[in-house]
């Protein structure tokens, strides 16, 4: 193994307290370090200012703090095409998309980590939230210390050649330690604000957004029995086991989405949080990735998460084919997600994931939900 | 590894000279130049001096000479000068201007004016013929730099200041790159309003100057005290233009020496480049000999600059966006409208006084490096 100060690591700097930290522990540790800010999206405004400038001069007064380089980087061409194109296609099918998580396969770990290796980087490092162990050239992918910051969901399509290729210098690191690590360096971004939402929505109006892309087709909210409850904007603004923004009125439990009809344009609802209609005991998922390389031939049991930050559920894995897998749950969950992402664990470990396609419920698709 | 500089298009090091005439200017010189009294008096004959010494380099007269804060003040006082204290509502410009004057004069076009803009032929350089077809009876400026700073093309500004010389229109060029590299003389040009930059001929940032013909009219930008014949307000740099006089003299004494070593470098550069087998092409025909813009066969701009830069070999390419990354170069997009991928894969390096026949060999050899490690 090279030496430290022999060993280039780039830096996919946002901007943001996270990204700077890790960049600042691989300076102390004596890395090569490279920092390089990634535009993926032209939000130039009326007066000719991309919003990406303000993270740019972030990333640059950091760097010059760390006194390391710092390059930027413009994948405005590949993130259409690769991750606003999926977003948008999956809107229109009536299901929830992750586009961190595609972000996070097209881009951040293909495309910015092809161009780090350009630069003769031996690694690409990033502000995650995980953990990479090396066992003999086998790598595994570890949940971030950090309980209610692990990002290892986003990054479920990691693959061994990936995996070998990167650092996540915060993942043994519970969060409030990585703001006083920035205080105490006194870091330019030691007190800006985490980031929310969608990297490309940012603060504004998902609604709004959303409805710049796609034509927003009004239609009927029903109950599943069929009784009209009211209008609903379009589809593609709701998702599972919602309760916002329904605007049903009357007695009772309050209402939640409990399913689609794309066909027929139908928003269905359903009385109370804990409405029959939003659980389901399995699912089929897809494009399933594993973290170690190897698919499994026979059904194991392990844990999953279905969503973000969500704890982790006890469920049986059965491999259908080599990325396509039924996930049977020891107990029934509420609002399983089509397009969203299934992440399975073994303790510690990611083993992988992939997303949703059907969610089931006594063997049967629960056909109200896609 | 030592760095090497190659970017000289874009600023150049301060000359040890012009440090040196500076120091005392800065300790023994402290009164405002419009004061009545001694102290006035003595920054007063710094300001007096510097200007006879750049109007004679011109081949101008000294109250033709406006100090400004740089090249791009300049640039914004002879556009928005000219065409305010003017009644016609045309100006011609081409599409390959430095942002000085491209967005000065589309901030214009947004006020109502109708802009011109003439695309370069192939090899970068205006066709002359194109200005004239262009004139109207209410054409009031027609500004054409005279060597492009991204592709370093002369161009034909003489021809050009011919074809007006019978139309009431003024002609302006942006001067920045061409001092220093050639002998500039305002009359022989049939040039009206010129703008040149102290920082890119080794002088220091911060000053810069206008040549206005004497007759031309011209309203002021900024408002204030009466200094420069009331064209520019604001009490002047004063040490800095000690700088930029020292490094006009400079230049006018060795410009013919250093022109030939930037021959030589250029030739080396590119020559080197071919033997180590390096696929490119040169953007422009006629550049001047301080500037090469080359097109990398297959490359990416920002990988190429990125590596170049790991390498310690600085150069640079079109115009940055304000988050970092790299613009497609209007220049280059107005030369090759068919050829998108000219505009992502090529860069400018260009040459200056702390270059070495060495240093740019090696500078040569460490990109053809880069490019052969990122084409396996």
């Amino acid at each position: 193994m090279k030496e430290p100060k022999d060993t280039r690591v780039v830096v996919g700097m946002s901007g943001g307290v996270d990204s700077s930290v890790a960049a600042l522990l691989l300076k102390e540790q004596g890395y090569d370090v490279v920092g390089i800010f990634m535009k993926n999206w032209d939000d130039t405004d009326e007066n000719g200012v991309c919003t990406a400038t303000e993270d740019y001069e972030d990333v640059i007064r950091v760097c010059n703090q760390l006194d390391i380089p710092y390059y930027a980087v413009n994948f405005e061409k590949q993130y259409w095409d690769k991750v606003f194109t999926y977003f948008l296609d999956e809107y229109k099918a009536g299901r929830t998309p992750n586009p961190d998580v595609m972000c996070n396969k097209e881009i951040k770990f293909k495309a910015f980590l092809d161009h780090a290796m350009s630069l003769g980087a031996d690694y690409l490092a990033t502000g995650h939230y995980a953990q990479v162990r090396d066992n003999d050239g086998t790598y595994e992918m570890l949940r971030g210390v950090d309980d209610n910051k692990d990002q290892t969901y986003f990054l479920n399509q990691l693959d061994q050649d990936v995996l070998s290729k990167v650092m996540f210098p915060l993942g043994h690191l519970p969060k409030p330690k990585v703001r006083e690590i920035a205080l105490e360096n006194g870091l330019a971004t030691a007190k800006k604000k985490d980031s929310t939402g969608i990297c490309f929505i940012g603060e504004r109006n998902f609604k709004e957004f959303l409805s710049e892309y796609l034509p927003a087709q009004p239609g009927e909210m029903q109950t599943l029995s069929g009784e009209v409850k009211g209008k609903h904007d379009g589809l593609m603004y709701y998702t599972l086991g919602q309760r916002q923004g329904l605007g049903i009125g009357g007695a009772g439990d309050p209402w939640f989405v409990v399913g689609k009809n794309v066909r027929d344009n139908i928003l269905y609802v359903g009385q109370g949080f804990e409405h029959e209609a939003l659980y389901s005991d399995a699912l089929v998922a897809s494009e399933v990735n594993w973290t170690k390389g190897e698919a499994p031939t026979e059904a194991f049991s392990c844990t999953a998460k279905f969503r973000y930050r969500q704890s982790d559920s006890k469920v049986t894995v059965q491999p259908l084919s080599e990325d396509k897998i039924r996930v049977v749950f020891d107990e029934q969950e509420r609002a399983v997600t089509p397009g969203q992402a299934v992440v399975l664990y073994d303790g510690e470990v990611c083993l992988g994931g992939g997303t949703i396609d059907e969610v089931e419920k006594n063997e049967k698709p629960m056909t109200h939900v896609d | 590894m030592e760095g090497i500089y190659l970017d000289h298009a874009a600023t150049t090091p301060v000359h040890e000279d012009v440090i040196q005439a500076m120091i005392p200017a800065y300790r023994e010189v402290y009164g405002n130049p419009s004061s009545i009294h001694q102290f006035g008096r003595k920054a007063r004959k710094i300001l007096d001096e510097a200007r006879r010494t750049i109007a004679s380099s011109l081949g101008a007269g000294e109250k033709e000479i406006i100090f400004t804060s740089g090249g791009t003040e300049a640039d914004n006082l002879a556009i928005f000068g000219v065409t305010e204290a003017s009644e016609g509502r045309h100006v011609i410009t081409t599409s390959i201007e430095h942002h000085a004057v491209l967005h000065a004069v589309q901030s214009l076009e947004q006020k109502g004016y109708d802009i011109t803009y003439i695309d370069p032929e192939p090899g970068g350089e205006i066709d002359p013929e194109k200005v004239r077809e262009s004139l109207r009876d209410d054409t009031v400026l027609v500004s054409v730099m005279t060597v492009n700073n991204e592709t370093g093309v002369r161009q034909p500004v003489e021809r050009i200041g011919e074809i007006l010389e019978d139309h009431e229109a003024h002609f302006h060029s942006d001067g920045v790159q061409v001092l220093g590299i050639e002998n500039v003389d305002v009359k022989e040009m049939n040039i009206d309003l010129m703008a040149f930059s102290g920082h890119k001929i080794n002088g220091p940032k911060g000053i810069g100057f206008l040549y206005v013909k004497e007759g031309v009219p011209l309203t002021s930008r900024l408002y204030g005290g009466e200094q420069e014949r009331k064209r520019r307000a604001g009490t002047e740099n004063v040490q800095a233009i000690k700088g930029l006089e020292t490094a006009v003299k400079l230049k006018d004494d060795t410009g013919e020496d250093t022109v030939r070593q930037y021959r030589k470098f250029k030739s080396l550069f590119l020559d080197t480049l071919r033997k180590e087998e390096v696929s490119f092409d040169v953007n422009g025909e006629n550049a001047v000999p301080s500037i090469v813009n080359i097109s990398f066969t297959g490359m990416n701009v920002e990988t190429l600059l990125t590596n170049f830069d790991l390498e310690k070999v600085a150069a640079s390419s079109g115009s940055a966006c304000t988050a970092g990354s790299v613009e497609p170069s209007h220049v280059l997009s107005a030369m090759f409208p068919d050829e998108p991928e000219r505009t992502t894969n090529s860069i400018r390096f260009s040459f200056g006084l702390q270059n070495t026949e060495q240093n740019v060999e090696e500078a040569a050899r460490r990109i053809a490096a880069v490019c052969k490690r990122l084409t396996k």
